[in-house]
Parts: structure tokens; C-alpha cells; sequence
């Protein structure tokens, strides 16, 4: 009687692989022990669920993660293990579980498991399942960036071989519930995944477009794309109302929590949120950018002309064809392809004297540092500010004046125009400016004292220049910013030129109009 | 060669060629400056990035070959005996030669990547880079018909289309509820879009240069040998390296690559039917020349 399980066939294969994903976390564990050094201290099946989780989550349309970066993010989960090693370790240990959950000692840096199939007609087979977790792609500027895969989010997220759309509304449920009864670690998980659920809409969608760009007819636009696509749209409407209540929710629980893990909790959700609500707005972008790009497509594909005489489609009649085959007929193919498409080759004859002479040339030192950089052809921009430096120095010293001395604008201009006739106005520029002084840079910055200029209702008697006769001073600042930079001016301790300060600063209003030179 | 050249006394194509191509009967015998001359052109044949526009002896002797069939005869004859085939003599193309099959000048895929010659699967990667290649210089029927067509490609481009046309395989596979698994101890009966959909696209290297055995770097190096061969042409670093293809290319897919490996095909008792339309629109990759018309300059008749 042949084996009967009782169970459907297609249900266990799937779990198999579900498990078999699985697999590699667990050899990250097993491995650790025949590492050179003491690694058993670091718990690496978590560090591969983190990075995961790390470039699942920094991957968006365009792009996926950056390796140094992913490496990089990784390293405090690293140390944290293990404070007491040393930093190097634990880039060390990072990188491991990187380049182990990428496999680069495989050659299709993959992995593969074993699994076996039960059907009445061919008996039990064994099979071999290829799968990837973190693939690296190539970014447009030819970087290399890493994708987590499909199998990847699924074991990531738990919710294995189950329908998108229904795992995400049920994460939206059981949020809300969680939100009600004020459990945040749980919210935060169900947010999470949530997320990534958007992410998988992101990636879905990203490779249908590209494939349209390429082809409109590999994409099902009539079907599979628009549903996909209004799946998405609700999708999205649901989860930015969603979020946007459970955003004001966790606000007030952030706000009124008393505990501060609770408190903090409740603050990394919010974030959490935000960065989906940023991911919906995102993919909505794209959505509706979808149809437009498809008739834009439609047009410049399918509407090209028709041939007009026959000839091989390399596609259709070679390439696809070829692609279905079992790869040890395909082969056949590819090798006569190869041996008649790849042009000749003239041979070369070594000759005793070149050989000679080339295995006693040094080899070609390998440039790491590339290219030289070429030197920039500068080019002096005119110089088109209206005053020299000089006369900036010249105004400067003028205007230096004693923290117990201030003087009034018609007297520095005065003495400005002995000096030099363009100097006026440049000194009038500075002492408007000065009446409205930034303090807040100049204590940031950590100065001393700072010019100031105030207007006590005097009119300015000048040639040249109209609008108030302001006192213009210098105020000292006090050392340490103790209140908040408006109130500094009022409160200069050390500064006696609080007793021309009567008015608060920000009251010393002047006309700007007739600040301007009357010429 | 070059001293039988010097010691002719007649100028290379003389006036008394041209009328002894109308009239057969009458030809002077060929002499041994005529073989040479006739090596010489299958000598430039052999170096495929030369063009007749950049040399000007090369030109002479393409003119002659096309104005005097009796020379034309003698240059095929020289081509054959050095086991070359002859696919066009042109002034856009030159000499076009390729290698016989059994020709000391054919490429075996043992001496073009080491791998290939142990690995099964790489020997399968490495020729459907070269397929997957000219399909895309030449996506639609008329463009590898028409003698004008000047081909685009990358090297990224042509990775994402096999991709997308394996990823199509499998999404057909799926639908049909084949289990596409291959068995454990038959790999050669795996399908063969899973050994390329399996293969990783590219690599971090500790040399920041191409992963050689990642499809990027499987479809890098044939494209770098084809530039060697004189059938592509570097156009900018953009996608992994942008080019284009030359005249030589198109005659040695359509002449030579295309039906023989058709005709493999055939022999597997694969039947590819078409009507001529194509399956297949020219790909983008934000280049904007290939759009309708500007890729098919003379479609019109």
C-alpha cells in the first residue's frame, strides 16, 4: 500500500520551504563554534533577523540598503552582545553574518534545500529548493546594493506563505486592539509589520513597472496591474487613516505615560508610524504615476510599426524557447549559439624573444586610488562687492566702540565722511543692522559681545542718510546662555549700556524706508 | 606579401580590371600579385575593428573585390582554404570573415572562461549571455533584417530583460501548479531559466571589480568580447557599460549564430512558430534613441 500521509501535498512543500528558509539562521548559530576565536558569546541567528530587518526596512523603490551602511547599523546590536570586545571584533562578527546571510562562498550566492514530493504517479522525489535572503542588486550608478527577498520578509515577519492583504488587515485589527489596551510592545511589533507589509506593495509594484519599461506586454496590464493597483490605493487610504488615528493615540500615551520604558516605547512607535505614513505617501506617488507611465509605454511600444518583411525574431523564436528547455538541452543551443556568434580569434604565436621579455616585465601596478584627479580650472569671479576690504576694516574700527561708551549715528558718520566719502554708508548699513542684532548666533557662537543699535525717538540730521539718529553700542554677553536669547539684551549684566537700554530690543523699531540713502 | 605588393605593375584596382570584369573571356591569367592582394584583403577581414573608411588601401581592394568577380572568386577561395566563411564584402562592413567551425580562428568556450569548461552551468550561463545579447541589439524581426539598424544596449539592461523573461517563466510555471524544483540527481533536467533566475546579479568583491560568476559579470565579459570581436561599440559607462552594434554583428547573428543555433533547436524537436510580428518591443532603460522611428531609421518600403 503506498505511503499516504493525509495531508495535502502542496501544503506540506510549502511549509517545507517555509522552514527551509529558516535554515540558514539557525546554521548561523551552529557555525559560530568553528569560527577562529571565541564567537559563542554572540547570539547570530539574532544578528541575522536584524539584518534583515535593517535592509528590509531601508530598502524603498528605488534602491535597496547600502552594504557599509547595513554593517554600520549593525554593529551597536554587535557590541551590545558583547561590550567588552573589541570594536573590531564586532565589525568582524557584521560582517560574518552579512556575507553569511548573502552565502558569497556559494556561487549564486543562494542557498538551496532539500525537500521531497509525494504524488501517486511518480512516487516519492527528491527536490532541490533554491532560495536567497538578502540578494545584491546593482544600483543605477553601478553601485551594489542589497535587497531582502520575498523569502526573506517571510520568515522575517512569521507569517509564512499567508496572503498579503489579509495578514495586513488583520496586523491593523489586532494594532488597534493593542493601542485600546495600552500594550506597546505588542503595537509596536504589529506596526512593524505592518510596514513591511507596505514595503512588499513598494517592491511588487517597483518590478512591474520596470518590466513595463521594458516590455508593456510582459506586464498583465488588463488585469493583474490594475487590481494590484487598486489594491494598493485602498490599501493606502486605509492605512493613512488608520495611522493617522493610531498616530494621535499613541501620542497621548507617549504624553501620558508615566513609566519611562513605557513613555519611550510609546515615543519609538510614533516614529514607527511616521516612517510608514512617509512610506504610504511614497508608494501613493507612485501609484498614481503608474497608468500615465503605462499609456506612455503603450504608445511608444506597441504602437511602432509593423514589419515589413519577416525575419528571425531572436526573442520569440530563440531566446524564450530556449529559456523553457531543460538546461541540459538548452545548452545544445547556447553552445552552437556561442560558437558561431562570437566572431574569431586570430591565435597568437609566442615568439622565444617576446616571451623572454614578457615574463621579465614587472606587472602593472594596480591603481587603488584610481584616477588622478584632474586639477578644476578655476576661474577668479569678478569682484563686484562694492566696498574693499579696507573700507569694511575701516568701518569695523569705527565702529569697535567700548562696552561703556555708545555713541549716536550722526556722530560715527560724521567721522566716517572725514575719512573717506563711501565710507558713510556703509557704517549707516551696519548700524541698521544693528539694530536688530542676532543674538542667538552670537551666543552660539560663543562671543563676547556683540553690536547693537537703539532708537530713543532722535532723527537723524545727515546729507546722506535719513531715519532715526540711533545710539549704537556695544553689549557684552554673559558667558553662560541662561535664559532664552531675547531676554539676554534686557538682562546684560555686565553691560552698562542697559542705561540707554530702556526699551526692549525688539521694540526699537526704525523706519527702513528712510533708512535708505536719500540719493 | 608587402614585397609581391611593391613589385606589381599594375595599379591596384587599374582601369583594365573593370573592363576585364565585363569581359571574362578575355582576362589576362591571375598572377601571384593578385593572390596576394587577394590575402591582403582576407588579412584585413582578420582584423574586425578596421573599416574600410579608416584605411584606404582596405577600400581599394573591397572596391575591387566588388567590381572584379574574378578577384572576388580568388578572395573567397583564400578565406576558405584558411577555413573562413565570407559573410559580406561591403564598404560598411568590410571583410566580413568568420570562422568555420573546425577554423584554427573559432573561440572554444573552454580557452573563453575557465569555469565553463568544468561547470555545466556556467557553460550554459556564458552562451545564453551571447543569446541573450543579440536579442536585445536586435529585439524585433526587422530590426535584424534591416541592414541599416544600429542596435543599443547595456550590460545591466540585458540582465534585468533575461531576468524579467525568466521571472515570466516562473510566474507561468506557478500558474500551471508544476512544481518547477528540479530532482536532486538530475540537474540537466532543471529548467533552464532557473539556473539564470538562480544566479546572483552581482556581487560585492574584495577588489570592488565585477563577481565573475554573478550574471552581471557573466554578461560583462561577453559584451567585452564582442567589442574585441568588432561587433559592439563602447557608447558611454551608463547601466554597466552602454553600447552599440556594429554592421559585422548584425551579419553574424543573422548569417551564421541565428539559424544554426535555430537549427539546433529544430533538432530538439522545438518548433518555434511566428508570424512575423514580433514578441518583443524594444527595451527603454531610459534611452530615449530607441524610441519608434529614431531606432528604425528606414522602415518605410
Amino acid at each position: 500500500m503506498p505511503y499516504r500521509s493525509g495531508v495535502t501535498e502542496d501544503g506540506l512543500a510549502r511549509r517545507l520551504k517555509a522552514l527551509a528558509c529558516t535554515a540558514p539562521l539557525h546554521d548561523l548559530e551552529a557555525r559560530k563554534v568553528n569560527l577562529a576565536g571565541e564567537y559563542t558569546v554572540y547570539a547570530m541567528a539574532e544578528l541575522g533577523l536584524t539584518a534583515i530587518d535593517l535592509v528590509t526596512v531601508t530598502m524603498d523603490f528605488d534602491t535597496g540598503a547600502d552594504h557599509e551602511e547595513v554593517v554600520a547599523r549593525l554593529r551597536p546590536r554587535v557590541a551590545a552582545q558583547a561590550p567588552e570586545r573589541s570594536p573590531a571584533e564586532h565589525e568582524r562578527v557584521a560582517r560574518w553574518v552579512l556575507e553569511n546571510l548573502i552565502n558569497v562562498g556559494s556561487v549564486d550566492r543562494g542557498f538551496r534545500a532539500v525537500y521531497g514530493t509525494y504524488t501517486p504517479a511518480d512516487g516519492y522525489v527528491r527536490r532541490d529548493y533554491d532560495f536567497k535572503l538578502l540578494e545584491e542588486v546593482p544600483g543605477p550608478d553601478g553601485d551594489i546594493f542589497l535587497r531582502a527577498t520575498d523569502e526573506a520578509v517571510n520568515v522575517l515577519v512569521g507569517a509564512l506563505d499567508t496572503d498579503v492583504t489579509s495578514a495586513q488587515i488583520a496586523a491593523e485589527v489586532k494594532l488597534e486592539h493593542l493601542i485600546r489596551r495600552g500594550r506597546l510592545a505588542e503595537a509596536r511589533f504589529a506596526a512593524e509589520q505592518a510596514r513591511y507589509r507596505t514595503v512588499q506593495y513598494a517592491e511588487t509594484l517597483r518590478r512591474a513597472l520596470e518590466a513595463t519599461r521594458r516590455n508593456v506586454r510582459a506586464v498583465d496590464w488588463l488585469h493583474a496591474v490594475p487590481d494590484l493597483i487598486d489594491e494598493a490605493l485602498d490599501h493606502v487610504a486605509e492605512r493613512y487613516r488608520h495611522e493617522n488615528a493610531i498616530l494621535t493615540n499613541i501620542r497621548r500615551a507617549r504624553d501620558e505615560a508615566e513609566e519611562p520604558e513605557h513613555k519611550r516605547g510609546a515615543a519609538e512607535l510614533v516614529d514607527i508610524v511616521q516612517d510608514c505614513i512617509r512610506r504610504h505617501t511614497q508608494l501613493q506617488t507612485r501609484l498614481m504615476e503608474a497608468g500615465p507611465l503605462f499609456r506612455a509605454e503603450q504608445d511608444r511600444q506597441a504602437f511602432a510599426a509593423r514589419p515589413q518583411r519577416p525575419g528571425l525574431d531572436l526573442y520569440g523564436q530563440l531566446l524564450r524557447p530556449v529559456l523553457e528547455l531543460p538546461v541540459g538541452d538548452a545548452r545544445t543551443v547556447t553552445d552552437r549559439f556561442f560558437a558561431t556568434g562570437t566572431g574569431l580569434r586570430t591565435p597568437v604565436s609566442v615568439r622565444l624573444h617576446d616571451l623572454a621579455e614578457l615574463l621579465l616585465t614587472p606587472p602593472a601596478e594596480r591603481e587603488h586610488l584610481g584616477a588622478e584627479v584632474p586639477e578644476p580650472d578655476l576661474v577668479a569671479t569678478p569682484d563686484d562687492s562694492r566696498y574693499s576690504e579696507a573700507q569694511h576694516d575701516a568701518a569695523a574700527a569705527l565702529l569697535d566702540l567700548p562696552p561703556d561708551a555708545p555713541r549716536r549715528l550722526s556722530g560715527l558718520l560724521a567721522e566716517a565722511r572725514a575719512s573717506d566719502p563711501d565710507l558713510p554708508y556703509l557704517v549707516a548699513l551696519l548700524a541698521f543692522h544693528a539694530a536688530s542684532p542676532p543674538v542667538g548666533t552670537a551666543l552660539r557662537q560663543g562671543d563676547r559681545s556683540l553690536l547693537v543699535a537703539v532708537d530713543d525717538g532722535a532723527v537723524l540730521d545727515d546729507p546722506e542718510v535719513g531715519g532715526a539718529d540711533l545710539i549704537v553700542g556695544t553689549a557684552l554677553l554673559a558667558a553662560e546662555p541662561a535664559a532664552d536669547p531675547g531676554d539676554m539684551a534686557d538682562d546684560p549684566a555686565p553691560a552698562p549700556l542697559d542705561t540707554v537700554l530702556d526699551t526692549p530690543l525688539h521694540d526699537a523699531s526704525f523706519d527702513l524706508t528712510d533708512g535708505q540713502p536719500n540719493a | 606579401m608587402t614585397d609581391l605588393h611593391s613589385t606589381t605593375d599594375r595599379p591596384i584596382p587599374g582601369p583594365a580590371d573593370a573592363d576585364q570584369a565585363g569581359r571574362p573571356g578575355t582576362a589576362a591569367p591571375m598572377t601571384p600579385a593578385d593572390v596576394s592582394d587577394a590575402a591582403r584583403l582576407v588579412a584585413f577581414g582578420l582584423q574586425p575593428k578596421l573599416l574600410p573608411a579608416r584605411d584606404q588601401e582596405y577600400a581599394e581592394l573591397v572596391r575591387r573585390h566588388r567590381e572584379d568577380p574574378r578577384f572576388a572568386a580568388l578572395c573567397d577561395a583564400v578565406a576558405a582554404g584558411l577555413g573562413l566563411v565570407v559573410l559580406e564584402v561591403s564598404p560598411r562592413a568590410g571583410m566580413a570573415v568568420t570562422a568555420a567551425e573546425d577554423s584554427v580562428f573559432a573561440v572554444r568556450m573552454s580557452d573563453y572562461a575557465r569555469r565553463a569548461s568544468t561547470e555545466s552551468a556556467d557553460r550554459f550561463l556564458h552562451g545564453l549571455a551571447h543569446l541573450a545579447i543579440a536579442a536585445l541589439a536586435f529585439p524585433r524581426p526587422e530590426d535584424l533584417a534591416e541592414d541599416t539598424y544600429v542596435g543599443r544596449l547595456s550590460v545591466h539592461g540585458v540582465d534585468a530583460f533575461v531576468r524579467q523573461a525568466c521571472r515570466r517563466l516562473e510566474q507561468r510555471a506557478e500558474e500551471a501548479g508544476s512544481n518547477a524544483d528540479p530532482a536532486v540527481d538530475q540537474p540537466g533536467l532543471e529548467a533552464a531559466w532557473r539556473v539564470y533566475a538562480r544566479r546572483s546579479a552581482t556581487g560585492a568583491t574584495k577588489d570592488a571589480r565585477r563577481l565573475s560568476a554573478s550574471t552581471i559579470g557573466i554578461v560583462g565579459k561577453a559584451v567585452a568580447f564582442l567589442v574585441d570581436s568588432g561587433f559592439l561599440q563602447r557608447v558611454s559607462d551608463e547601466s554597466g557599460g552602454t553600447y552599440r552594434t556594429t554592421a559585422r554583428y548584425q551579419l553574424q547573428v543573422r548569417d551564421m549564430a541565428g539559424s544554426a543555433a535555430m537549427s539546433e533547436l529544430l533538432e530538439l524537436g522545438i518548433v518555434p512558430v511566428s508570424d512575423g510580428s514580433p514578441t518583443l518591443v524594444p527595451p527603454t532603460d531610459g534611452e530615449p534613441e530607441l524610441a519608434p522611428g529614431a531606432g528604425l531609421p528606414f522602415h518605410g518600403v
